[in-house]
């Protein structure tokens, strides 16, 4: 099949934006609901509301609606805990079509009475996905009343999948912290302190993170929410400040927080050298009056770079020249994908986000080279099409988009929420060069028909 | 709701689900017709969730498109989302084609969904259009598998013509792996007869590499083929708790009275000498010599593995079908399957069981349906099996209760080449009477102080 011929759909083309100085400037369309029938990689607003969620770790995750969504989101992320692994099993209330019609109300009470006795939880979240809202469940007064019960925090999650997108979901869950934030004792908060928000530690990347501030002598009160305990989260709010990573996840809570407690918030990225190194100096800058916290940033970068340093040139040699194509969730996570590749010699011809906004894409346009296309909420088809015409040698992005540039002979690192590895901090960028690395440069792409192997 | 004495445990929620929805098994069926593209009628994430969840088994492209319901389209009907849906993959995709099933929130609005594919039609003209098949799958009833024969019946019931009788088989071989199918196609081949074998993924979700994105991946049953089902000389169709209502075999034999010829999945000797016997009396051919060999090879491991395996005690779990002819195969080497479970809920498990097992209660073997991974735990921890069979799902009881796990069928997404295990005939057997005894040496292997070199 010809990939010439392939023609953006009607109501997409405004979402797919290629960068010349003679092309048109307008923005790019973004923060719409998907196309029907566009084979969209982004999930719902339930989606949004379990990643952002799924790693509080002490506390029960019930999904309430038919078996899917928990069957599907079971262990799904990489978000480890060095506790209780309460997020790592699946809970459902299974509705049958009995349940459809009578409601399931007195199912989902049960259950929660029955799962809070069996695993004393420090919280209960329940989700409600696509039918509750439809069946007229009222999951509030259901919550309301086994806490009252159960004396613990019982908080709804309203992320039918149909009413909005992910952000919606991000949105829901936000809420529900909300809820938590602020109930807990702020006794022992330093002055010099933080909230880690937005960073889920996928493959422990909140520790790496955490230890550096640590290292600067700044106490962190919560990270939300990777390796996420409730009795943190109730007392974040005694935090001086909020570093907000992922921020299509967690900006609403950060300036939720802001505006009901007046913590103010910077937005960080943990991805690539420089970015890393910012978030240091950016939360050191927040305590001018303690100054050696900033020679303490200062120590850490230059021993962690000095560190990795030698070992990136070894990738940089080998990967120059090298060009890249980034499809990931948010588009912040770009930005600091398009830094880490030039770091080692890489360009970037394609990139693009499920969830970028109108400021994003405009940063977008500013930090690509010329050439450069831009996609919001893109597809298999698109996506296929740009790499091939773009010549791209690697693709950055998740599961879903991985059978694609492994199917088209070309490189793929994994930089979503099921990687096995850590990719954030300095350490981080030390494994994304040499994942991006070891997939480029082997030995197996010299088969693939567009490398002239045979068909 | 337990028995044998075990634990008690909390019971109202599915926790750590043995099924998946009723739509998923849909979208695999569909993928195995020849230029057809899923199509769910839902919220985004159903599509985006079961892509995502398929990709980690196949490891191929899967592209499933979604009509992608908002708040209007759950209020005022899916009719608008679902037209604009068809004709945008129509437009992206090309295909021959379009494979829809509903999910719970389109069944629970109460969505007429083939009303709405005859005004879609009566708009657009249908000469142009591709051909449609509906399968009605909400996730409140049953579970994949039920998805699965729904979208295959759906399939025959759209395509199949009377006619003249031809000298051809059908063979509707349910859900199993792409190996599987190619082995089948093979031994059909052999026997020298045409054949309609329906679904056929096993090039769609098991193929080589493209120069270029192919929209649709090549291979699938052929629609042609389909349509000559109807007038087919015989069906086999595989499957132990499949009744013939819901089944595409038992549509044909009620429409056209080609006879349908239903039994369990061929695995292990007496199973496959009865499909052998049965392909035998069908084509009026005797079974070609290669399978004899593989039957002499497949007897003569018997007797060489025998000991390792006597009186082992397995935990089995997975589909309904799946499971009662892995018990079957187990008996023949002596293994006593100590629990068969199933999140399915045919009803029909234990019957069919005891038809193949008649001392099924006196070797106490425990049948159990509509189960979880907790039930199956706890039974676990009172039976003390030697290992597990069957999906992934089961790798997290089997770490925590030091429980060799041997993985069989859908999904494998924690081992490499799922897709391309072998589970049936006699090479299947083969394979899997392999991996069970060398489970067993390495066990021993590797508990033994000794360092046994030859075991």
């Amino acid at each position: 099949m010809d990939t010439q011929n392939i023609s953006l759909l009607e109501g997409r083309q405004k979402q797919v934006y290629e960068k010349k100085a003679d092309g048109p400037q307008g923005d790019i369309a973004c923060e719409k609901t998907s196309l029907s029938g566009s084979v969209s990689q982004r999930a719902c607003v339930f989606c949004g509301s379990r990643v952002v969620l799924y790693p509080v770790a002490d506390a029960i995750h019930i999904v309430h609606g038919p078996i899917g969504c928990a069957a599907y989101t079971w262990d799904i992320r990489g978000a480890v805990s060095s506790g209780p692994e309460l997020h790592r099993l699946s809970f459902s209330s299974d509705l049958q079509e009995m349940d459809v019609i009578y409601g399931g109300e007195k199912k989902l009470y049960k259950s929660l009475i029955e799962l809070i006795d069996q695993y004393q939880p420090k919280a209960a979240f329940i989700y409600s996905t696509c039918i509750i809202g439809l069946i007229g469940d009222d999951i509030d007064a259901v919550c309301k009343k086994v806490a009252k019960e159960k004396g613990i925090p019982v908080l709804p999650v309203h992320s039918e999948g149909f009413k909005g997108t992910k952000k919606d979901g991000y949105k829901a869950a936000c809420n529900a912290l909300m809820k938590l934030i602020g109930e807990g004792s702020t006794d022992d908060i330093s002055k010099y302190s933080i909230n880690i928000l937005g960073e889920f530690n996928l493959a422990g990347e909140a520790w790496i993170i955490r230890e550096y501030y640590e290292k600067m002598g700044i106490q962190v009160v919560a990270t939300m929410t990777g390796d996420g305990r409730i009795d943190d989260i109730r007392r974040s709010h005694g935090a001086s400040l909020n570093v907000v990573q992922c921020s299509g996840s967690m900006t609403t809570l950060a300036k939720e927080m802001e505006e009901k407690y007046g913590i103010p918030y910077i937005r960080v990225s943990y991805f690539g050298f420089e970015d890393m190194s910012k978030s240091l100096y950016d939360v050191a800058e927040h305590f001018p009056d303690r100054p050696e916290i900033m020679e303490k940033a200062k120590e850490i970068v230059r021993d962690e770079i000095r560190q990795y340093y030698p070992e990136m040139q070894k990738f940089k040699a080998a990967l120059t020249g090298k060009k890249a194509a980034i499809y990931v969730g948010g588009a912040f996570k770009t930005f600091s994908l398009i830094k880490a590749l030039r770091t080692v010699g890489m360009s970037v011809v394609l990139a693009g986000s499920q969830t970028g906004n109108k400021q994003d894409y405009k940063n977008l346009k500013e930090m690509c080279d010329e050439g450069t296309v831009i996609v919001d909420d893109s597809n298999p088809v698109e996506l296929s099409k740009f790499i091939l015409e773009k010549e791209a040698d690697l693709l950055i992005g998740g599961v879903k988009e991985r059978p694609i540039a492994f199917k088209l002979g070309v490189a793929f690192c994994d930089h979503n929420h099921e990687r096995k590895i850590p990719l954030a901090g300095f350490i981080g960028m030390y494994y994304f060069a040499k994942e991006v690395y070891e997939s480029v440069m082997s030995p197996v792409w010299q088969f693939a028909p567009r490398k002239g192997g045979a068909k | 709701m337990t028995t044998n004495g075990s634990t008690k445990t909390a019971k109202t929620a599915t926790q750590n689900a043995c099924k998946l929805c009723n739509p998923l098994g849909a979208c695999l069926a569909f993928r195995g017709i020849e230029k057809c593209v899923p199509f769910l009628h839902g919220s985004q994430g159903c599509a985006t969730y079961i892509r995502r969840y398929l990709i980690s088994h196949y490891k191929e492209p899967i592209d499933i498109a979604s009509s992608n319901f908002n708040e209007e389209t759950a209020v005022f009907g899916g009719s608008h989302n679902l037209k604009l849906g068809l004709k945008n993959v129509t437009q992206q995709y090309k295909p021959q084609v379009i494979g829809i099933a509903t999910t719970c929130l389109s069944e629970t609005i109460g969505d007429d969904v083939p009303m709405i594919l005859k005004d879609y039609k009566a708009i657009m003209g249908e000469a142009d259009l591709p051909t449609m098949i509906f399968a009605s799958t909400p996730s409140y009833t049953g579970s994949h598998i039920d998805g699965f024969h729904t979208a295959v019946r759906s399939a025959v019931q759209t395509f199949a013509t009377g006619g003249a009788k031809k000298n051809m088989l059908n063979l509707f071989s349910g859900m199993i792996s792409p190996a599987d199918i190619r082995y089948l196609k093979e031994i059909l081949k052999e026997f020298g007869m045409p054949f309609m074998l329906l679904p056929d993924y096993s090039q769609t979700l098991d193929g080589g590499p493209w120069g270029e994105y192919h929209r649709i991946p090549p291979g699938g049953t052929p629609t042609s083929a389909i349509a000559d089902s109807g007038s087919a000389a015989a069906s086999i169709e595989f499957g132990s708790t499949l009744e013939a209502k819901k089944s595409a075999a038992g549509y044909l034999e009620e429409t056209f009275g080609v006879p349908r010829h239903s039994m369990p999945l061929p695995i292990g000797i007496k199973a496959t000498d009865r499909f052998f016997a049965l392909l035998e009396e069908l084509t009026e051919k005797p079974m070609p010599e290669k399978y004899e060999d593989e039957r002499r090879r497949l007897v003569d491991a018997y007797a060489d593995g025998h000991k390792y395996v006597f009186g082992r005690k397995a935990i089995l779990y997975g589909e309904e079908d799946l499971v009662i002819s892995m018990v079957a195969f187990l008996r023949e080497i002596g293994i006593v399957p100590v629990l068969c479970a199933s999140g399915g809920k045919s009803g029909l498990m234990k019957k069919r069981m005891l038809e193949l097992i008649p001392d099924l209660d006196e070797l106490e073997i425990q049948v159990r349906e509509g189960v979880d991974f907790v039930d199956i735990e706890n039974e676990a921890k009172v039976l003390k099996p030697d290992f597990l069979i069957g999906n992934s799902k089961g790798f997290t009881m089997s770490r925590k209760n030091e429980l060799q796990l041997i993985r069989i069928g859908f999904p494998i997404h924690d081992r490499f080449g799922g897709q391309r295990l072998h589970h049936l005939g006699y090479k299947g057997t083969q394979e899997l009477f392999d991996r069970i005894v060398n489970t067993v040496i390495e066990y021993r292997q590797n508990s033994s102080p000794v360092g046994y070199t030859y075991i």
